[in-house]
């Protein structure tokens, strides 16, 4: 439960089945072992509750998230690495178990937008630099040179005229 | 037949939104201005219409009419009266009335107090502000209509979502439609320049208190909905990443670009181009927002497919505004005059980078909200994209800026002096290494909270020694400093307010994120659990009765240190119409931390699942954003944005605003 909930009550009225009040992790859940329930939380904080929107096991009370935090832990109970528990849960589940998905062709788009927006939008403002730079050096290399009635109007000024 | 007052006065405000949309632009077109005189009176026409339609729909919920169907859907006559008024806008049709109102509101304001803009620009402007209304008011009466009566009415109302009970629905949603509708000016000022072909500094001028007012109302909003989410939903988590919070947050960081490069181009007549085009996205991603919220998208493309009408009304609407924007900007935008030149290293290449940085992070949102959904239409295959993507792509160009930000309000236009400012900017950067010591010694703490805090110091010590600088503390007499602050423009007192409001939440989240703790434990009366320095004492359990609800409260005695410091009560409230409970939670405030305690299942041997969270510097995430649009209402009292800009006449004979310093 979230603020997205909140604002999706407020919009689509379908929604509303799915509000109940969370509690998400459960006193009967936690592993003894303290580092072992740090990396279960961890790691369920990476992996979506595929029955909720967009919520990880650690933040829904869905009981399917509770049972996957059950599973989560069993694995590293059995001595699985953060890799395996992972690996089991995509193998059974999908990608979409993933809230962070993982680098592949498919996601690779996902992965490089932001580095190539950026890359883009500092090309794009270093090429409008070069060019005004290249402009502004043409202009200073070469001065219009004055037109005659320029010439006229200098001469009278500087009194070249009267001499 | 009040709700069919209500509704014949939303069917004569579309009419009047056709005739504005209309006339007003042909006579700017053709020069008449009998013609553009009819933009401001139909402005303020259709903002009484919709007011009467709003009022009527009020109404219908204050006096429980339930032969309304979304009253009936939504209300119940045993709410509080402030509930029966919010829950106007608790449900799709009323919010979408909401939302046309404060776009008629914003129209009227325009009308009413645009009288410096010159007749032909302020026409156009709101005629193109009556094409979007326009577009809503048939969207509202053809697939949202709030005003639908029931053949038989019912006895009684279905009372609306308990978790929507709460004060934050009086101030969250309109707070977020001023700032979502506000955007809409901006808008209606880009296009009106596009089809007159001609922009200047004076139209940087008039857009920028409307962009600022509506940023502001935006960054409340959020906030607010954050807050309330932080406070109501029982765990204490306060931002999720989730695709409806990222909605709104991209109009406010495209919003937060249009500020900056508005300010390029009010002073040096440059980015005008780019000014134009981040005005139209900046809309463009409200009605993005208001898509993906609305169709049902969200939940799934398939969901989208099952009620589709709603959705592609509205998808119709977002294709016709932004790509119509999008091809009037290709085809007008060359034609635009580029202005004033600058070196890179300069002020205005500070607020280009800003605009970068800015621009990246919410293509980043915009692709991590997008990407899956694009993702499942295309191939079919699904992904999630969660928090944890944001944290990776998100945050390091967010820091990136972060650290920026402090360099950009030192700078000088047009050339700047990097080493000079860098030097200016020791003393912040000092403060910055203190606190990122202080902590690795004092905590041993990971890097991030360090450098968290480091750059939270560093972006508030750097927006203070714009200040300081300026106003000469610490160097001149004290009547002196009095006096440069006084005379100060309210305009740079903005932006330090501004930088040090966004350094604030920065803190609060480092400390929210680095150095809260939790306990997740079932207890029973009597029962003790420590966190941190303080002790919980379950002292007992008590039920009442709410107007609408029961109420099971437990009641925890705190300790800090073996010291008694007081009494938390969280509950738990059960909702019979809807049968759904809700928790709330307690929450004391030490300093600007808190201690926040929610209640879960109570098991059958009557041991209490609870947790138990410490929350440094919580809320400062919160009291950032205030002092954020603090900031921004400073800069909205400049003098220059009163006064306005001269008026198109004598501004061909050289425009004052050339002579006045920079700031």
């Amino acid at each position: 439960m979230r603020i997205s909930t909140i604002i999706r009550l407020l919009f689509v009225a379908a929604a509303l089945a799915a509000a109940t009040p969370s509690f998400a992790v459960r006193p009967d859940e936690i592993l003894p072992d303290p580092k072992l329930e740090a990396r279960a939380r961890v790691l369920s904080h990476e992996l979506r509750c595929m029955v909720c929107q967009n919520q990880s096991i650690d933040d829904s009370d869905a009981p399917l998230a509770h049972d996957l935090r059950v599973l989560v832990r069993e694995r590293l109970k059995a001595g699985d690495t953060d890799r395996q528990v992972l690996d089991f849960l995509v193998a059974r589940y999908g990608e979409f178990v993933l809230l962070k998905p993982r680098f592949e062709w498919r996601t690779a788009p996902l992965w490089l937008a932001p580095i190539a927006i950026l890359l883009i939008g500092a090309a794009v403002l270093g090429a409008a630099v070069h060019r005004r730079r290249r402009r502004r050096a043409a202009r200073s290399d070469a001065p219009a040179p004055l037109s005659e009635s320029e010439q006229a109007r200098l001469a009278e000024l500087t009194g070249a005229g009267r001499n | 037949m009040i709700p069919e007052l209500g509704h014949f006065a939303l069917v004569l405000a579309l009419a009047i939104a056709l005739v504005q949309s209309t006339v007003p632009l042909y006579g700017a077109r053709t020069g008449d201005t009998t013609l553009m005189g009819v933009a401001a009176p139909t402005a303020l026409a259709q903002f009484a219409f919709v007011a009467i339609s709003f009022a009527a729909l009020v109404t219908c919920y204050v006096t429980s009419d339930f032969s309304v169907a979304t009253v009936f859907e939504n209300s119940h006559s045993s709410m509080p009266l402030l509930y029966k008024f919010t829950s106007v806008w608790g449900n799709h049709e009323g919010s979408m009335l909401l939302w046309v109102l404060i776009l008629s509101v914003f129209g009227a304001l325009v009308a009413a107090f645009g009288s410096n803009i010159p007749a032909p620009l302020k026409a156009t402007v709101l005629s193109v502000q009556s094409w979007v209304a326009a577009a809503f008011y048939v969207f509202i009466l053809a697939t949202s209509n709030p005003f639908i009566r029931l053949a038989q009415a019912p006895f009684e109302g279905r009372d609306l979502n308990p978790i929507l009970q709460d004060f934050g629905l009086a101030v969250h949603p309109p707070m977020l439609y001023l700032g979502y509708v506000g955007f809409s000016i901006s808008f209606a000022f880009a296009i009106a320049a596009l089809i007159e072909g001609r922009i200047d500094a004076a139209w940087a001028r008039w857009v920028r208190p409307w962009t600022l007012i509506a940023w502001i109302c935006l960054t409340l909003g959020i906030a607010m909905g954050s807050f309330w989410a932080y406070y109501t939903l029982g765990w204490g988590g306060w931002w999720y990443w989730d695709p409806v919070e990222n909605a709104s947050f991209m109009p406010w960081l495209a919003g937060t670009a249009l500020l900056h490069s508005a300010l390029v181009m009010e002073k040096r007549e440059a980015l005008k181009v780019w000014t134009i085009l981040l005005a139209i996205l900046t809309f463009s991603l409200s009605l993005i927002g208001t898509f993906l919220v609305r169709s049902g998208v969200l939940t799934s493309v398939h969901a989208f497919a099952s009620d589709p009408w709603r959705g592609t009304f509205i998808l119709a609407i977002l294709v016709l505004f932004i790509g119509g924007a999008l091809a009037l900007y290709a085809w007008r935008a060359p034609m635009l005059k580029q202005g004033g030149l600058f070196a890179p290293i300069s002020r205005e290449g500070a607020l280009v980078l800003n605009n970068l940085f800015l621009t990246t992070t919410c293509g980043t949102v915009f692709i991590g909200t997008l990407y899956p959904l694009a993702l499942e239409a295309l191939t079919r295959a699904k992904i999630s994209v969660g928090a944890p993507y944001f944290d990776w792509t998100f945050g390091p160009l967010f820091i990136v800026l972060m650290i920026a930000v402090p360099f950009g309000p030192l700078l000088a236009w047009k050339r700047g002096d990097l080493k000079g400012v860098t030097q200016r900017l020791t003393a912040a950067f000092g403060l910055a290494v203190i606190g990122i010591l202080v902590v690795c010694v004092a905590e041993g703490r990971p890097v991030l909270a360090a450098a968290g805090l480091g750059i939270a110091t560093f972006v508030i010590a750097g927006a203070a020694t714009d200040l300081i600088e300026r106003t000469g503390l610490w160097r001149a007499p004290f009547p002196i400093v009095v006096r440069r602050a006084v005379g100060l423009p309210r305009s740079a007192w903005g932006t330090a307010f501004a930088h040090i409001g966004l350094g604030i939440t920065l803190l609060g989240i480092v400390g929210e994120t680095q150095w809260g703790g939790e306990q997740i434990v079932s207890l029973r009366q009597g029962d003790k659990v420590a966190l941190r320095h303080y002790d919980f004492t379950f002292e007992g359990t008590s039920s009442r009765n709410g107007p609408n609800y029961k109420e099971l409260a437990v009641r925890f005695a705190v300790h800090r240190n073996g010291e008694l410091i007081g009494e938390m009560v969280p509950t738990k409230r059960t909702f019979p119409t809807r049968d759904m409970t809700t928790t709330e939670a307690a929450l004391m405030t030490r300093g600007v931390s808190q201690l926040y305690v929610s209640l879960g299942d109570v098991s059958k041997d009557g041991a209490v699942a609870v947790r138990i969270y410490h929350k440094p510097l919580v809320l400062l995430i919160w009291l950032g954003a205030v002092v954020m649009a603090f900031g921004g209402g400073l800069s909205l009292s400049d003098r220059r944005l009163r006064v306005g800009a001269p008026k198109p006449a004598k501004a061909k004979a050289k425009p004052k605003a050339a002579l006045q310093p920079a700031e």
